[in-house]
């Protein structure tokens, strides 16, 4: 045998990325819990350090922010706090189906806007002419049918001619906005802009139109959850999404999931327009839905399919999002920091996945360490 | 002569996450001028050894040498600075390009001269007897003309070792032994060749020494002369392995299922099956033999009523009516609804038999789930038929909620085979159902398979070994670009037979 040179040559990389076995799943939901605080904690230092207030008083604003004085019986900023939620819930909640069956519905705003179009159609038309019983139920279903209408065109172009579903939703957003600024114009004369009608699903003033709004959201979160469960369909939602090679093989017809799932995403979106126009604006503008649609798919996204996982997760950045705005208001800081506030926050929980998926070893650390 | 060493492994240690060892405190020491034989079962960690001398994976812990020195590969690079080439089972050549031009791909330095090259791919070709165009695209290439390809690709960057993935899954029996020629004629030029196979025949024929790997763990290494399929098969599998396959004579055959001048066209416009025609009977194994991709998955999804038919008749007769049902241009939810108890193993199990995401009681409710007027699930049923595939078929998982795509291949594969035979089948197709399994998991096929034809399943089986189809089925059917070439008696043909069919028509095209 050749002479031993005994030359130790390190060039092993510095660090390898290993995939993990799968984890337990209290320990990625601790990840991810812990994630986030540390996320706000950090978020929260960074805002204190510009504004120069401490960091428990940052958390103070945020608090009264959204929650308001409580302890002296005032009620209202927790039941709009709720009413947040469960408007930006409800459009999450619509994702869910379609994002179950790797259908990325990006036409939330869209989807929704056209159902409130529907519900406005409804209330300015048929107002005083028939009784709020009658009026509440067309209100309901014409709002449903126009959601799920702007939902399942990408879903038909999707089944039959295999379009991209993520630009065809996206787009199908501006034709609603543009769509709303039509009818905005028409009806709102020269001023641009509805003025508010009477009827409705709820009137616009006192306390009802929380719960209502809460109430229906809440009963819909258990319908979704137990649709995606414990049905036929959700099972078929679930096999077309993960494979759809093995839908054909047992003779699932995919086409007909694709367009029967997307329009019951539409509709559920026409839901969420519905209780925005007729619940609580009693009027529409281009901006009702106001980019809600796009912090659905976040949420539905986080939410991992699970509804109340994203009841969770709604609740948390709809706290963040206007508790930080509220730390943007009284310390003169630009409006947009509320964004940048949850954006790192999410920004954050999505990376950490990373880490539940993979671990990162280090060099040198291999010999006479377990890990 | 005392040969040199090649390659020396010590005490290497390869580990997958915390739970998974690849390869545990493995050393062994390959030779110049030596053919040596890396054996062991699918998932014993051949190829994770082997990808850690070609640079691909880093060891754990460990050494390696290289003609006697301590050597460091962290990539396929390095590698090549160490003379070494691997030949993937996967090929990793670009279609569009010729062979020339995939041979000299990604080699740093000196000038891009093909012509040159091509001279020299030539001289190489020449030297070693093989036969290769280098002019010649890749896409219009053989599988064959591929691998070799691959191979001269790394005698070219001046390979020295070369490290071989199952060389011969994808080959002919003819180019099985044309291969083999040509890695002897290596070995005589001082050569170190390391092949990674799970075939015993081949071992015995072509190497001077093997290796035997179980479950990570290297086992031993002995002389190829003093060995027998029956000690290396012990080796392997850790145990004593009666190797035959029992096959019992057909009971009453009677016509289950007639095809008749079967013609389907892809989506692409080409013709993959063309005037299909034969007859599978009850009781019966018929065993489908050819080269990858010649038509057996169009087949097998155009009986399913997966796969659009342009022309011609499937025809079932039902044994309890004797009535006879045209299956052509019916969905498969249409022939289960016509009382056709059609069972299908595809070949693409997690991809399409099964989801690998869900458990496993979710999977038997795939063929079940909607049965029954309610809008919702009954779970009952499929959680019972699931515990008793695992308690039957000895499937090793932690309970029936696991995600399938965390059981090993074997496991897989009995949890699909078990759900298709518990729908009772009259006609049971079965494509590559033994691929990646041990050597027990596919034994216990076989017995369920035999099972079955007792029963009176008409079986078709789409196999690529042809010893097993040999000696399992009962006529051999072999199919090449889409046309039958031959339909044998399986006790009297032989393997040679059999291998010239697969090429009969490719060759004339």
């Amino acid at each position: 045998m050749a002479e031993k040179t005994v030359t130790k040559l390190h060039r092993e990389p510095l660090f390898h990325i290993v995939k993990r076995d799968d984890m337990v799943w209290w320990k990625a939901w601790g990840i991810r819990a812990i994630t986030i605080v540390v996320s706000i904690f950090v978020m929260v230092f960074i805002s204190s350090l510009l504004t120069g207030k401490g960091m428990i008083q940052t958390f103070e604003i945020m608090y009264r922010g959204v929650f308001g004085r409580i302890e002296t019986g005032s009620f209202k900023m927790l039941f709009k706090y709720f009413e947040e939620v469960a408007i930006l819930l409800c459009l999450a909640l619509a994702l869910t189906p379609a994002f179950k069956m790797k259908f990325w519905n990006c036409g939330a705003e869209g989807q929704a806007l056209m159902g409130g179009l529907g519900a406005m159609v409804c209330m300015i038309e048929l107002e005083g002419k028939l009784p709020l019983a009658v009026l509440i139920p067309i209100i309901a279903v014409v709002s449903i049918i126009c959601g799920a209408v702007w939902g399942v065109i990408p879903a038909i172009f999707k089944a039959f001619f295999d379009t991209n579903e993520t630009l065809f939703t996206l787009m199908m957003n501006y034709i609603a906005t543009q769509i709303i600024a039509y009818y905005v114009y028409i009806k709102g004369g020269g001023s641009n802009v509805i003025q508010p009608v009477e009827a409705g699903i709820a009137p616009s003033t006192g306390n009802a139109h929380y719960f209502i709004n809460a109430g229906i959201v809440a009963v819909l979160t258990l319908v979704v959850y137990i649709y995606l469960k414990y049905s036929k369909h959700g099972y078929e939602i679930s096999v077309v999404g993960e494979s759809q090679n093995t839908a054909r093989y047992i003779g699932i017809n995919v086409k007909k999931v694709i367009i029967r799932t997307m329009l019951i995403s539409g509709a559920v979106c026409g839901i969420a327009g519905m209780l925005i126009v007729s619940g609580i604006d009693h009027s529409i503008r281009t901006a009702s839905v106001g980019g809600q649609g796009f912090t659905a798919i976040m949420m539905a996204w986080l939410g991992q399919c699970n509804p109340f996982i994203t009841l969770i997760m709604t609740a948390i950045i709809v706290f963040l999002n206007t508790g930080a705005g509220k730390v943007a208001d009284s310390c003169h800081l630009n409006s947009a920091f509320a964004d940048i506030f949850v954006g790192i926050v999410i920004l954050c929980v999505v990376g950490c996945e990373f880490f539940i998926k993979y671990s990162v070893k280090i060099r040198g650390a291999r010999k006479g360490n377990k890990e | 002569m005392t040969k040199q060493p090649a390659i020396e492994l010590k005490n290497i240690t390869k580990r997958f996450g915390a739970k998974v060892i690849a390869n545990n405190n493995v050393s062994l020491t390959a030779y110049h001028g030596e053919v040596l034989s890396i054996l062991g079962e699918n998932g014993s960690g051949k190829t994770t050894l082997m990808n850690m001398i070609s640079g691909i994976y880093f060891p754990d812990e460990g050494q390696i040498f290289v003609n006697g020195k301590e050597a460091v590969i962290a990539s396929p690079k390095d590698a090549f600075g160490f003379k070494i080439g691997m030949i993937h089972q996967h090929f990793k050549l670009v279609d569009v390009f010729s062979a020339a031009e995939n041979i000299v791909l990604g080699i740093d330095g000196g000038k891009y001269n093909l012509k040159k090259s091509t001279e020299e791919i030539k001289k190489i070709s020449e030297q070693y007897g093989f036969d290769l165009d280098p002019e010649k695209k890749i896409y219009s290439m053989s599988v064959s003309e591929k691998q070799t390809v691959e191979i001269i690709k790394v005698l070219y960057r001046g390979a020295d070792i070369l490290i071989l993935d199952e060389p011969t899954a994808v080959l002919t029996p003819q180019e099985t032994a044309k291969l083999f020629d040509v890695l002897r004629k290596m070995r005589d030029d001082g050569k170190c060749i390391i092949i990674i196979t799970h075939k015993l025949h081949e071992v015995l024929s072509l190497s001077d020494r093997v290796s035997v790997l179980r479950k990570g763990e290297y086992v031993g290494t002995v002389n190829t002369a003093e060995t027998s399929e029956s000690e290396l098969t012990e080796m392997m599998v850790g145990k004593k392995i009666d190797l035959n396959i029992e096959r019992s004579d057909p009971k009453d055959p009677q016509d289950r299922l007639v095809v008749k001048d079967l013609d389907c066209i892809n989506r692409d416009g080409v013709a993959v099956l063309d005037s299909i025609s034969f007859t599978a009977r009850s009781g019966e194994i018929l065993g489908i033999a050819g080269i990858a991709g010649s038509g057996q998955r169009e087949l097998l999804e155009a009986i399913a009523g997966l796969q659009h038919i342009s022309q011609g008749d499937i025809l079932y007769n039902d044994p309890k009516s004797g009535k006879t049902e045209n299956l052509r241009d019916k969905t498969p939810v249409q022939i289960r609804d016509l009382g056709v108890r059609l069972s299908f193993v595809p070949e693409d199990r997690l991809g399409m038999g099964l989801v690998a995401n869900m458990d496993i009681v979710d999977n038997m409710m795939l063929r079940s789930y909607s049965k029954g007027r309610s809008a919702f699930l009954e779970r009952k049923a499929p959680k019972d038929l699931a515990m008793k595939i695992i308690k039957d078929l000895e499937v090793v998982t932690p309970g029936a909620s696991t995600p399938v795509r965390r059981l090993s291949g074997g496991n897989v594969q009995k949890v699909l085979v078990g759900r298709e035979i518990a729908a009772s089948p009259t006609v049971l197709m079965v494509a590559y159902p033994v691929r990646g399994l041990d050597i027990n998991s596919s034994y216990m096929i076989y017995n369920l398979l035999n099972e079955q034809k007792e029963k009176g399943v008409a079986i078709i089986f789409v196999g690529e070994d042809l010893d097993v189809l040999l000696e399992l089925c009962d006529r051999i059917m072999v199919i090449g670009s889409g046309k039958i070439t031959g339909i044998e008696d399986a006790r009297t043909v032989t393997k040679e037979q059999i291998g010239l069919l697969m090429t009969k028509t490719g060759e004339e095209e």
